[in-house]
């Protein structure tokens, strides 16, 4: 009876800075955002209970192009990070020597090392009118005037995915890591040719890694508000700036929450449908054996 | 016609000779092992076969045709490799069928070929098992199946059994030679476990250093060794070193370090005066008086019950010395202690050269 | 035992101890200003800490808009003084309850420029309370290279043609008021007539979406602007005077311009937390900094000009010469002072904001 009370309560112990962690920080913020959101503010400290700002929100195009805007870049930074990032896992994990192999991590980390803001404003000494590579095309004769790279798409794009690679490559250097390179030899002996052995052993083997590399990469997307803003143009509307603006500058908390419930439930429903159409689940992809 | 055939073979990775011009034939549908030490060269020489390697020099022929310019996937030479590399994340089918894919074949053919080959292997019906739900002797079945669906012409096998537990080990050996008869294809072996090699094969290569020392049927290997390194490298044998002083015909006399003057038959060219290395095998050696045999004296340091292995050690001016001939039978009755004489004929021991270092 | 007794006893005396430390550490104010950058110099808090050696200053930077976000997060708690526009405590306070009533007889509201005081006493009185008294005040209009752009006289100005991709604003309310009033109106006076108020933004709004194409970018803050006219990136923008003043010590072709319909005038005032814990500390900051030598040392740090008797003249040498060539008298008459927000304003605002950002441009 002793040991087994004791060994409960040692599991309580491990287990609760995770309970208090998830509660504390997770679980309760979130229902008093969504309690905020069914907040409807009549006037100046007058409130009634209802579903009024999820209906504001549908009833402004503004708000929901904004929230298409943000998933679709979201996606295409993830996309891009995919493409950018498994050649890369693929040299840390299988190319690269191990004495390297630290080293290559690092430098990849490297952009971590800085802040949001710093790294932001790293572009934008870069892509600036009067900055290097504007500097250089003209040196080089490739333009004959200054090329404002900055304030667009593009640059946002550009700018997330260089933040975001990271948090892909980690997950899909540690699937790659794991597999044997016979498996490869086997592939290609069995009459594989290379685009087969990609197609049909490398990608179904990673598939945990790239999913979980994806889920990350779009949340992390979706999520950002520095980078879209300050590399962002005149026209570049980001659904997280649009929740700071409720908050913020509009006092207006009821819909800033309602936008908050909305990005959570949105994201997560581009995460169920990405699931659905690779055909993983998310118990496969996180508890991978 | 020989269905593999390699010539001059030699592959050099920056100062180490890994391979060094090694030529051998395998006749059709026969099973070939090549046994030898880590480090040896002969996974560096099955993948060159395969095409994961290409040789500096020499050539590789299949069926007559060399195939130094064919890539790995368009070779007829498919590989069971060490630790099996079946495709985790498909189905025991799928893992089947994934060449015959490959190549194009029509599904109705491939799910017939796949259940076809389940049969042949004594597993019907486990398509839709994952790799992990089989055994280590099945999965082992199924990574040959995987092979054998597509019919080649030789099949290469790196270690395979080298995962597996000794029970099963011992069974597999078995299966394979009854698989090998079954298909009755081609069957390259590598291994460094010359139980292996010497149940299943129909020819041996013993390799070291990069060099084949040696290519015959086991019971040549075992009772011919054509050098000290085959002598000792197969088979359970007594090692001794001593300094010829005398010849005539194939018959050598060898003063033995710290040791009497004995009789033994020359494996190879001896220089009376030089170095030489004698070999007998602890099943030749008696301690029951045998006349005109070669005599050791020592004593019982310890005895080794294993069955029909069972071995007793005798010391003799610090060496040990295996016997194993009348162990069992009772017929030398001796304790640990006991002074004692090992007899053995000179036919049955073998002197070669001693390698310059030793 | 003995290890535990030992312990217990010596957390026995820690306890003890901070104790009897407690009514000293209770001696030593804190004053817990929220502010602007530049509003608390390190400078005049050593003066100030010198001086009153038992309180010590937090300081916590913010904007008008964030510094209503945290008191209304807290109900008005964790600060003892802030330092929001005038225009914009009165909404605030109506709707969140975030501040308490000034006691004017500890304030020596003698110093202060009279027409400013009695602006913020009429901007900021609430059943009888006056909650706000003005610090410093200062104008929005425009910074302008004179060698490039030198026919940039009003907000609408910054959308001429020929200064396609050369200049910005910030995509804030006050911009809205400015082209406001360039394209006639007088905003303040419509603010509390929502549907005329409405049109007038929708006049602002055409205006603003078909100048898209003609602006640069929006800047979001001072070193956004700073670098934008630094490097010749842009000619002309919507700007803060003291960020202008700033760029004009650095090069001298860029010159705050009142607008011709009127610099928007803003006072940064001082509230009071309605939970503010310190409030004898922060009556004493404020009649500190009001001393004219502390007002020079402050400007200087701001770029704003003190809400006192003869504030220009107060502001350091190179400040002074940069105001006087912005401002002439007629500019000073002209200035148009931000009015109070009515409640529900800033939403209709936003949503004209979001319009004019989500229209596409080029």
């Amino acid at each position: 009876m002793k040991s087994s009370d004791a060994s409960r309560l040692t599991l309580i112990l491990l287990f609760a800075p995770f309970a208090l962690w998830i509660i504390l920080l997770i679980i309760l913020p979130q229902i008093g955002v969504g309690w905020l959101s069914l907040r409807e503010k009549l006037g100046p400290r007058e409130y009634a209970f209802g579903f009024g700002n999820y209906l504001d929100f549908f009833r402004e195009p503004i708000y929901w192009n904004t929230l298409l805007r943000t998933a679709w870049i979201s996606v295409l930074v993830t996309i891009l990070a995919l493409l950018i990032g498994f050649p890369v896992a693929w040299y840390i994990a299988k190319i690269a020597r191990q004495r390297s192999r630290a080293a290559l991590f690092l430098m990849c980390l490297i952009p971590l090392w800085v802040s949001d803001l710093v790294r932001a404003f790293g572009w934008i000494l870069l892509l600036r009118e009067t900055g290097i590579v504007s500097g250089m095309l003209q040196w080089a004769g490739l333009s004959s005037g200054p090329v404002e790279l900055l304030y667009n798409d593009i640059t946002v794009v550009i700018g997330m995915v260089y933040t975001v690679v990271l948090f892909m490559i980690v997950p899909l250097v540690s699937t790659l890591d794991g597999m044997d390179n016979a498996l490869l030899e086997a592939g290609y002996n069995l009459g594989g040719s290379r685009m087969t052995v990609f197609r049909r052993i490398v990608i179904p083997y990673a598939m945990p890694g790239i999913v979980a590399g994806c889920i990350i990469t779009f949340m992390l997307a979706a999520g950002s508000y520095l980078t879209p803003i300050l590399l962002g143009g005149k026209n570049s509307m980001w659904f997280t700036e649009q929740i700071y603006e409720q908050f913020v500058t509009r006092y207006n908390w009821e819909s800033g929450a309602t936008f908050g419930v909305l990005l959570l439930v949105f994201t997560s429903a581009v995460v169920w449908l990405g699931l659905r159409l690779t055909g993983q689940n998310l118990a496969s992809t996180v508890a991978k054996e | 016609m020989h269905d593999l055939e390699c010539v001059n073979l030699t592959r050099i990775f920056g100062r180490h000779i890994a391979v060094n011009d090694v030529s051998f034939t395998v006749p059709r549908g026969s099973f070939f092992s090549i046994l030898g030490p880590s480090g040896c060269g002969k996974t560096t020489l099955m993948r060159m076969i395969a095409g994961f390697e290409t040789p500096d020099s020499g050539d590789i022929r299949i069926k007559g045709k060399s195939v130094l310019e064919v890539a790995p996937n368009r070779r007829s030479v498919k590989m069971v490799f060490q630790h099996l590399a079946l495709f985790p994340m498909m189905t025991v089918g799928e893992n089947i069928a994934y060449g015959l894919k490959c190549r194009g074949e029509n599904r109705s053919d491939i799910t017939r070929k796949v259940a076809d080959v389940l049969a042949r292997i004594g597993l019907p019906g486990v398509q839709d098992k994952q790799i992990s739900q089989l055994s280590g002797g099945q999965k082992q079945r199924i990574a040959i199946a995987r092979c054998m669906v597509l019919e080649p012409d030789v099949l290469l096998l790196d270690e395979p059994l080298g995962a597996l537990d000794l029970k099963l080990r011992e069974q597999m050996k078995i299966e394979l030679k009854l698989l090998q008869h079954q298909f009755n294809t081609t069957f390259l072996y590598i291994t460094h476990d010359q139980s292996e090699a010497l149940v299943m094969s129909d020819n041996v290569a013993v390799m070291n250093a990069g060099r084949f020392e040696q290519i015959g049927t086991p019971k040549e290997l075992y009772n011919q060794p054509g050098s000290g390194f085959v002598a000792g490298f197969v088979g359970d044998t007594n090692r001794w070193l001593g300094r010829v002083t005398g010849l005539s015909g194939d018959e050598a006399r060898i003063a033995l370090d710290a040791g009497p003057e004995i009789i033994a038959r020359a494996g190879g060219a001896l220089v009376a005066g030089a170095r030489a290395e004698i070999f007998f095998r602890p099943e030749t050696v008696s301690l029951t008086p045998i006349e005109g045999a070669n005599q050791l004296s020592g004593v019982v340091d310890s005895l080794l019950f294993n069955g029909a292995n069972s071995r007793i050690l005798l010391r003799s001016s610090d060496r040990l010395i295996e016997i194993a001939q009348g162990v069992m039978d009772a017929t030398t009755p001796v304790a640990r202690g006991d002074s004692a004489i090992a007899w053995f004929r000179p036919a049955h021991a073998l002197a070669f050269a001693a390698p310059e270092a030793g | 035992m003995t290890v535990r007794k030992s312990l217990t006893a010596r957390l026995l005396a820690a306890t003890i101890c901070a104790t009897a430390l407690l009514p000293g550490a209770a001696m030593a104010e804190t004053l817990r200003l929220l502010t602007w950058g530049g509003y608390a110099p390190d400078n005049v808090i050593a003066l100030f800490e010198k001086e009153y050696p038992d309180i010590d200053v937090e300081v916590t930077l913010s904007n008008n808009e964030e510094m209503v976000a945290k008191l209304r997060a807290t109900g008005g708690a964790g600060f003892d003084l802030a330092q929001p526009s005038h225009d914009r405590i009165f909404a605030a306070q109506s709707e969140f309850d975030i501040y308490k009533p000034l006691d004017l007889s500890k304030i020596e509201t003698g110093k202060m420029q009279a027409n400013l005081l009695e602006a913020v006493k009429a901007n900021t009185t609430i059943d009888g309370g006056v909650y706000a008294v003005p610090h410093q005040w200062g104008t929005t209009g425009l910074v302008v290279d004179v060698t490039k752009a030198p026919d940039v006289k009003d907000w609408a100005d910054l959308c001429k043609e020929e200064y396609k991709g050369k200049t910005s604003m910030r995509l804030r309310r006050t911009i809205l008021l400015g082209m406001g009033f360039s394209l006639g109106y007088d905003p303040f006076a419509l603010y509390n007539d929502t549907a005329a108020y409405t049109e007038m933004l929708d006049k602002v709004a055409e205006k603003m979406i078909a100048c898209k194409s003609v602006i640069k970018t929006y800047w979001n803050g001072g070193d956004d602007l700073s670098t934008l006219l630094l490097s010749g990136e842009v000619v002309a923008s919507e700007s803060w005077d003291s960020t202008a003043f700033k760029l004009y010590g650095e090069n001298q072709n860029l010159v705050y311009v009142p607008p011709s319909s009127g610099a928007l005038t803003w006072i940064d005032t001082f509230v009071i937390p309605s939970k503010g814990r310190a409030d004898d500390a922060a009556y004493k900051w404020i009649n500190f900094v009001m001393r004219p030598e502390i007002v020079t040392m402050m400007s200087d740090s701001t770029g704003a000009i003190a809400a006192v008797e003869g504030g220009i003249e107060l502001l350091p040498e190179a400040k002074k010469a940069a105001v006087k060539l912005a401002f002439d008298d007629a500019a000073i008459a002209n200035m148009k002072f931000f009015a109070n927000i009515p409640p529900g304003l800033e939403d209709i605002e936003g949503k004209v904001l979001e319009r004019i950002k989500a229209a596409s441009g080029n």
